[in-house]
């Protein structure tokens, strides 16, 4: 399979950038939404983004990726427990993926041949500690949805089927993208993505003719390609590591709190995940610009994709809810 | 003009041979000789051949366990799926495959370039076509429909094997890609898929002809074979005027160097212009009104019943099927004597082939959102009689085991009188209830019921709204009594509606037709319907066009 498409090379598309680089800053944040027409180049920015992403410490061979020997589940069998370095799993979640699949099942090859009940884990246990990518995330099946859900929140996969009973650990963030013409997404499934960005085709020929160019040379000459982005995404990938860093040490002044606070109870977004949200958005934002203390500027410019999925949905406002958000923000924030 | 259509369409089959990465072909023509002719072209393109169908399941697509087999050797074995082997795939009645099978297919084809989709779209009305996200990723389509068998003539034998070699050595000057995103630009299609399309189909065809270089004539063919079928607006039509200088100049740009192709914009434009059918605009807005019902939100399929349940059928389990226990046994029951014989033991065998699966068709419910102007106005002259028609309608909606919702609107706005129920008693008490009075503020009346529609799509019910009013909107949105903006008001709530692409049905409950509500509907999207002149029996009639029923 060829490599994806290198990150650093996508042209425009900014905020979808920025919030995905958040995210491989701090995963805690919880995730992407990519919401846009068709042929914008989100699929292709999501698969880059594994390019991006540290690698991280794993005991080797284990299902879950455990970051400790303790942490491996029981029901795994190893021969050995050393760590190794391993890139930062990015799992894709197929449409067609049967419930089994995702959370793992009874293995029926051991089944039938040894007579054995075995488990064998399914993509959940492949994406912890990762990424996991569902494109077209709003033509999912619905019990699929309702799954992921409640693992999602619970940070937790149980499966409890044909006299098995396995829980592991299933902490990854979720990325997803859609058309929103196709099908709307259910608010309790939009509430769990931390950000959220629309995106649309550029609309000056500049633009459109550097993405065109960049996508030909990446067919047709695709070592050379590779080469000269390869170092850019490099040096992104080494900016995320300082601002991992940088953020342990950033000061939250308690008037940023307050800021974030009144943003969120102006807009009227439910609950507090919002709030949350958008402090840690901002907080990395402020890691990744390399300045020392979150100021009211981060907040504002992180509060259109933290918010803008957790409005209450007005039909009659054509303008947007990026917008809307935009509006409180300059009103609250001034 | 039909003979072209062939020609290209020939065409496009040889670039699709030559280059994997063009995607696939989109194919309307109704099933008869002239597609066969084209389908027997495909013999040109790396085999096998696979058909599929729209209603095919995701095991056949993508493959899983085969249970039978995995049974009887006491092994896991693995079934291929149809998409598992490199090769041409032809999807047959294409215009039926959900989104859901489109997103699959298109998934395939983003991963890589092993697979040729040709989409063989049977679409009788203009409305039925293949789903936009699969168009969206094949480069070439073609319109057979007028071209007859005579004109449909069979091509010479093709290889492209030496293309195939060629293409890679085919170099591309520098200023195509700007010249083709730019047209494409200009007519309006907003993927970046489009002209890379075309850049390669331009690539291609300079394979086919031997050529080193890309030149004139290989844009010219590409842009008519890929862009052509996408344009959304006729160049130069809006905002395109304040762009036109900066094409201009690149063109100049253009004629200084003197390696670079001559093949002005206008030229390319006007050969594509050529191309584009004279009803590009009603073929937008059905292609706009398509998305609104066949590509379906899930929201309305879904069902909040489970279902009439329909004869069960052979299948697997798994994907949340039901077995259907009394099926299997019976599907079972003739064999068991063989396979007793067959294993020697004395109890009831039921193989994977025996099971019986439950089907449910699962049909969203219905919600009528009646929506009644209870002003002043109307309750003088003829709520009366706009309360026998809903009353009508009620009933019709009870023997379909509707939903019903019922919004009032007077004074300076609307309220909920009912949320959505089956209860047609409780919707008479109420409806027999509603007092009259004050102004007529319509646009508030729109909002409730718009409100009561988003919710009910949510819950999985498909909504439809029926407004009864005389129309004479004299309070605005926010509660002033100013005629013009109330007017203004109801209009832009109207295209909110036909926005959240919702039904509607308005019941002009006025003396005399009210022109004003005719313009409304046109706005909804919406059919109107004068009371005064319609008796009990056309107003059923209509209703039930309205519904499609």
């Amino acid at each position: 399979m060829k490599q994806p498409f290198p990150f650093s090379a996508i042209v425009g598309q900014d905020e979808m950038k920025q919030a995905m680089i958040l995210t491989a800053i701090d995963p805690s944040i919880g995730g992407v939404l990519v919401f846009g027409d068709r042929g914008t180049g989100k699929s292709t920015a999501v698969r880059a983004l594994a390019a991006l992403l540290p690698p991280i410490m794993a005991v080797q061979g284990c299902p879950v990726n455990s970051a400790k020997a303790g942490d491996v589940p029981d029901w795994a069998v190893l021969a050995t427990k050393t760590l190794v370095e391993m890139p930062t799993p990015v799992v894709d979640l197929p449409l067609g993926a049967t419930e089994d699949r995702v959370t793992g099942a009874l293995d029926i090859e051991k089944a039938l041949t040894k007579g054995e009940k075995a488990f064998q884990p399914g993509l959940l246990a492949r994406a912890n500690r990762g990424y996991l990518y569902i494109d077209e995330v709003n033509l999912l099946e619905d019990h699929i949805v309702d799954l992921l859900l409640d693992v999602a929140q619970s940070g937790e996969n149980v499966v409890e089927r044909e006299g098995l009973s396995i829980r592991h650990a299933a902490r990854f963030v979720l990325v997803g993208s859609g058309n929103p013409e196709e099908g709307e997404l259910r608010p309790q499934l939009l509430d769990r993505f931390g950000l959220s960005v629309e995106v649309a085709s550029p609309k000056d020929i500049a633009t459109r003719v550097e993405v065109i160019k960049r996508r030909d040379a990446f067919d047709n000459d695709n070592t050379a390609f590779m080469l000269r982005w390869q170092a850019e995404d490099a040096a992104i990938r080494d900016r995320i590591i300082t601002a991992r860093n940088a953020l342990a040490r950033l000061k939250t002044p308690e008037k940023t709190l307050h800021d974030v606070a009144e943003l969120c109870l102006a807009l009227g977004s439910d609950g507090l995940r919002g709030e949350l949200t958008l402090l840690k958005a901002a907080r990395a934002y402020a890691a990744w610009r390399n300045d020392t203390a979150l100021t009211r500027a981060h907040v504002k410019d992180m509060a259109p994709m933290a918010l803008r999925h957790r409005l209450r949905r007005d039909p009659l406002d054509e303008a947007g809810s990026g917008t809307r958000v935009a509006r409180i923000v300059e009103e609250t924030l001034g | 003009m039909a003979e072209a259509v062939w020609h290209r369409a020939v065409l496009a089959m040889q670039l699709l041979a030559i280059d994997p990465a063009l995607g696939g072909m989109a194919l309307r023509a109704r099933s008869g000789p002239v597609r066969d002719r084209l389908v027997g072209l495909l013999d040109w393109l790396p085999q096998p051949q696979q058909r599929i169908h729209p209603a095919i399941s995701d095991e056949a697509l993508f493959g899983g366990l085969d249970l039978s087999a995995t049974l009887a050797r006491g092994q896991f074995v693995q079934e291929q799926g149809l998409l598992s082997r490199p090769g041409t795939v032809i999807l047959t009645m294409a215009e039926r495959a959900a989104t859901q099978l489109a997103a699959r297919l298109a998934m395939v084809l983003d991963a890589g370039t092993t697979h040729r989709l040709i989409a063989l779209d049977e679409g009788a009305e203009p409305d039925e076509a293949l789903n936009p996200k699969l168009a969206e990723r094949l480069a070439f389509a073609a319109d057979l429909s007028d071209v007859t068998i005579s004109e449909a003539i069979a091509p010479d034998p093709f290889d492209p094997s030496a293309a195939i070699t060629h293409l890679h050595q085919v170099a591309v000057p520098n200023d195509i890609a700007e010249q083709v995103t730019r047209i494409a630009a200009q007519f309006g299609i907003d993927s970046l898929r489009a002209p890379l399309f075309a850049l390669r189909a331009a690539k291609a065809h300079a394979a086919l002809r031997g050529k080193m270089t890309v030149d004139a004539n290989d844009v010219e063919i590409a842009c008519l074979l890929v862009l052509a079928h996408r344009a959304t607006q006729m160049p130069g039509s809006d905002e395109e005027e304040a762009e036109a200088p900066e094409p201009d100049q690149t063109d100049r740009d253009d004629q200084d160097q003197t390696d670079t192709l001559n093949l002005p914009d206008e030229l390319l434009l006007e050969a594509i212009k050529a191309l584009l059918p004279d009803n590009l605009l009603d073929r937008i807005a059905a292609q706009k009104a398509r998305q609104g019902k066949g590509s379906g939100s899930g929201a309305a399929r879904k069902g909040n019943r489970r279902g009439r349940p329909m004869p069960s059928r052979a299948g697997r389990l798994g994907d949340g099927a039901r077995i259907d226990i009394v099926g299997t046994l019976r599907a079972a029951a003739p064999w068991q004597t063989i396979r007793k014989q067959a294993t020697g033991r004395d109890s009831v065998q039921v193989r994977s082939d025996d099971i019986r699966v439950k089907r449910f068709e699962e049909k969203s419910d219905r919600l009528l959102v009646f929506t009644v102007d209870a002003s002043g106005s109307s309750a003088l002259s003829r709520l009366a009689e706009a309360k026998g028609a809903i009353e009508l309608l009620l009933a019709q909606a009870y023997a379909r085991r509707d939903h019903v919702a019922l919004v009032s609107f007077r004074g300076t706005g609307a309220e909920v009188l009912l949320p959505p129920t089956r209860s047609l008693v409780q919707t008479k008490r109420r409806l027999a209830a509603l007092p009259g009075g004050g102004g007529t503020p319509l646009a508030a009346g729109i909002v409730t019921a718009l409100e009561q529609a988003i919710t009910a799509t949510r819950k999985g019910l498909t909504p439809t709204i029926v407004i009864l009013t005389d129309g004479r909107a004299n309070v605005a949105l926010d509660g002033a009594g100013n005629r013009a903006q109330a007017a203004a008001d109801a209009q832009r709530m109207a295209q909110a509606v036909r926005a959240q692409r919702i039904d509607a049905l308005i019941i002009d409950t006025g003396n005399r037709p009210e022109p004003a509500l005719a313009a409304l509907a046109q706005t909804l999207g919406a059919i109107y319907l004068p009371l005064p002149r319609a008796d009990a029996a056309r107003l059923s009639a209509s209703v039930a066009t309205a519904l499609g029923d």
